[in-house]
């Protein structure tokens, strides 16, 4: 174990690293531009490939091509560059490509305020690319989380073959602050499994454990392609049942996966709670906060470390006392309908919500809203 | 030897599950994919395991995928040149080969192909260039010439079309060349120099092909009368510079417009990350 003192963005290159990352393209865009700083002087060093890429539609279509030729590959952006990447993140998913997409978020939309934080980019990196589709979504809060939820996402986009986002904002990405940095043999992740005799490479039988995935090369003959394939990757844009079997097996992936991917952490004891703040990524600082300074034991804090999927299930379990939640956001207001859909319509639901200016919620903005 | 025990030498190199082609009765782009499985077959590749064919979408785009027996990547429209540098830039042992139309290379992806040039990215790019949007019914592309009717400009098409080969010998790219589909030979030659002779680098090769279905048959030609034409108005680019640009008209100039042997992205990278190992060392 070793103490740095580290921004988010540093955290997240040090923790892709250590996961095994080999292969970086990106785009600079202010504020996730230091990840690339970073990568592009220590990857050279490990004997792994940097490229700058021409823009965002190039670095997420060159980790895909890197990704089939079998390397651990990584890009990290904020919203404009990720909305041109979404079309990319959707091949991904229907080709079931590992690839890992860190954003970090800034005030949007279009151009925006580039160097001031957000959390607006919730519901986009859920539903941004057409189709059904469903990416796992993870979201730190300090630069700690940073560097633990990339090594996270890596070993999900491997286990399963899936493209994974991490959200952070420019608080995260810029806040500097102590990172505990694991060593490299106490650090795990999964590694996808190569097919053997003829197992088909876009199929399995249980829809929870992907299909294995080969390497470019090495004489699979694999056909990759963004239509509708069948098991063996021939096209079929045609018929019912092939597409219909790949997109639902697709979507089952992730959903029934679920008690492993929805991860969060309550403050407090639930079944006391009349009051909950739910809240994630940097939002659950001042939310942590608010509930110390309160202590009032019927107050508690669900903080969520994963966006999507949402196990909503746990969470209406867990807000099953509560007359009143207090939804901090860094928008105007996203995770609140999900916050809704999981509680009666006799609780109150309320957002804190500010964005723009690089202005924090405060803690005394949600104790305000609970007294 | 009875009729058949005949068999197609391509097939070696082909899935033959997936045939017969989906391609118009006609369509050129057999005769390109013949010219690239005898420029293997003479070079003596047998099978096509080290190679990966990336392509986008369009017609051309469907001859790797499925059609040939290699790794293939059938990617977004445009985005082929990108994941074939991922590709090239993880594994520099395999040789990746990039076919794709003109609106898929020249148009959505144009900032790609710009870029894989200045680069000096290790790919071979062919880009089938058939003059028009085939696989959506023949709209205009960047590549329509002047005044021709399409569903997109049914008055004429008012823009003019861009010459890639042009804009790609002021670049830093290794080798530039064109060919009408009719130059058969001079094609499968130049694809095997750039599987050979010039091994690195950007490599670039326009097969001018146009479509059968779209452009043909609205100038009331058949396959093989349009081939007769193109032997006619294809000439080698040195007798095309030295006509008046009056005499120009309706001429294709043809050749190998640049060919040479520079690092390319491969080498240069390599080169630094040799250094800072061994440094580390």
């Amino acid at each position: 174990m070793e103490r740095m003192f580290l921004s988010g963005n540093e955290a997240v290159v040090y923790g892709a690293l250590d996961a095994g990352c080999n292969f970086y393209a990106g785009y600079p865009i202010t504020p996730s531009s230091e990840i690339m700083h970073l990568m592009a002087e220590e990857l050279p060093k490990r004997g792994g490939v940097f490229i700058q890429a021409e823009d965002e539609l190039a670095a997420i279509n060159m980790l895909i091509g890197a990704s089939w030729a079998g390397a651990r590959a990584m890009t990290a952006t904020s919203g404009p560059g990720f909305s041109l990447m979404q079309e990319g993140i959707g091949y991904a998913v229907m080709t079931e490509t590992p690839l890992v997409i860190v954003d970090v978020m800034r005030a949007g939309p279009a151009t925006g305020q580039a160097t001031k934080p957000a959390q607006g980019d919730i519901m986009q990196a859920r539903w941004g690319r057409h189709g059904d589709q469903y990416v796992p979504v993870l979201a730190p809060s300090n630069p700690q989380e940073a560097y633990n939820f990339i090594i996270e996402a890596f070993d999900i986009a491997e286990k399963l073959r899936t493209p994974v986002i991490m959200l952070t904002d420019e608080f995260i990405g810029h806040g500097r602050e102590v990172v505990y940095r694991r060593d490299r043999s106490r650090v795990t992740v999964s590694t996808r499994r190569k097919p053997q005799g003829q197992e088909p490479f876009f199929d399995s039988k249980d829809p929870r454990i992907p299909p294995p995935m080969p390497v470019l090369g090495e004489g699979y003959y694999v056909l990759v392609t963004g239509s509708t394939h069948n098991g063996y990757g021939y096209r079929d844009v045609h018929s019912f049942e092939t597409h219909y079997k790949l997109v639902s097996r697709l979507k089952r992936k992730i959903w029934e996966n679920i008690s492993e991917l929805f991860k969060y952490r309550v403050y407090g004891e639930p079944s006391k709670a009349r009051t909950a703040i739910v809240c994630y990524g940097s939002s659950c600082r001042p939310a942590i906060d608010a509930w110390m300074k309160l202590g009032n034991p019927h107050v508690i804090v669900v903080k969520l470390n994963t966006l999507w999927p949402i196990d909503y299930d746990r969470l209406s379990n867990i807000l099953a006392n509560v007359e009143k939640v207090v939804v901090p956001e860094l928008n105007l207001g996203q995770l609140i309908y999900d916050v809704k859909v999981c509680v009666g319509r006799d609780v109150k639901v309320v957002g804190v919500n500010k964005v723009g200016g690089g202005i924090p919620i405060y803690p005394s903005d949600i104790i305000r809203v609970i007294k | 030897m009875t009729e058949s025990q005949v068999r197609h030498p391509s097939l070696d190199y082909m899935r033959e599950e997936v045939l017969p082609t989906a391609f118009c009765p006609g369509c050129y782009n057999g005769i390109l994919m013949n010219a690239l499985f005898d420029a293997f077959r003479e070079i003596g590749i047998r099978d096509l395991k080290k190679i990966v064919f990336v392509s986008g979408i369009g017609c051309s785009s469907w001859i790797p995928s499925p059609y040939i027996k290699a790794d293939s990547l059938h990617t977004l429209h445009g985005r082929a040149i990108p994941v074939a540098t991922g590709v090239k830039a993880f594994n520099p042992e395999l040789e990746v080969i990039v076919i794709g139309g003109d609106g898929d290379i020249a148009s959505i992806g144009g900032n790609h192909l710009l870029h894989a040039a200045r680069r000096n990215m290790d790919l071979i790019v062919i880009m089938v260039n058939n003059l028009v949007y085939a696989m959506t019914r023949g709209q205009a592309a960047p590549t329509t010439p002047l005044g021709m009717k399409t569903p997109t400009t049914p008055y004429g098409n008012p823009e003019e079309p861009v010459d890639v080969v042009n804009i790609l010998v002021n670049t830093n790219a290794n080798y530039v060349a064109r060919w009408c589909i009719s130059n058969y030979v001079q094609l499968k030659n130049s694809i095997k120099d750039v599987l050979t002779k010039y091994k690195r680098g950007f490599r670039f090769i326009e097969v001018y092909a146009p479509c059968i279905t779209y452009v043909v048959r609205r100038e009331n030609k058949s396959p093989g009368e349009k081939l007769r034409e193109l032997m006619k108005i294809c000439i080698p680019y040195t007798r095309y510079k030295s006509l008046k640009p009056s005499k120009r008209r309706n001429l294709i100039p043809v050749g190998i417009f640049k060919a040479e042997d520079k690092p390319g992205f491969i080498d240069r990278y390599r080169s630094f990350v040799n250094r800072l190992t061994q440094a580390r060392e």
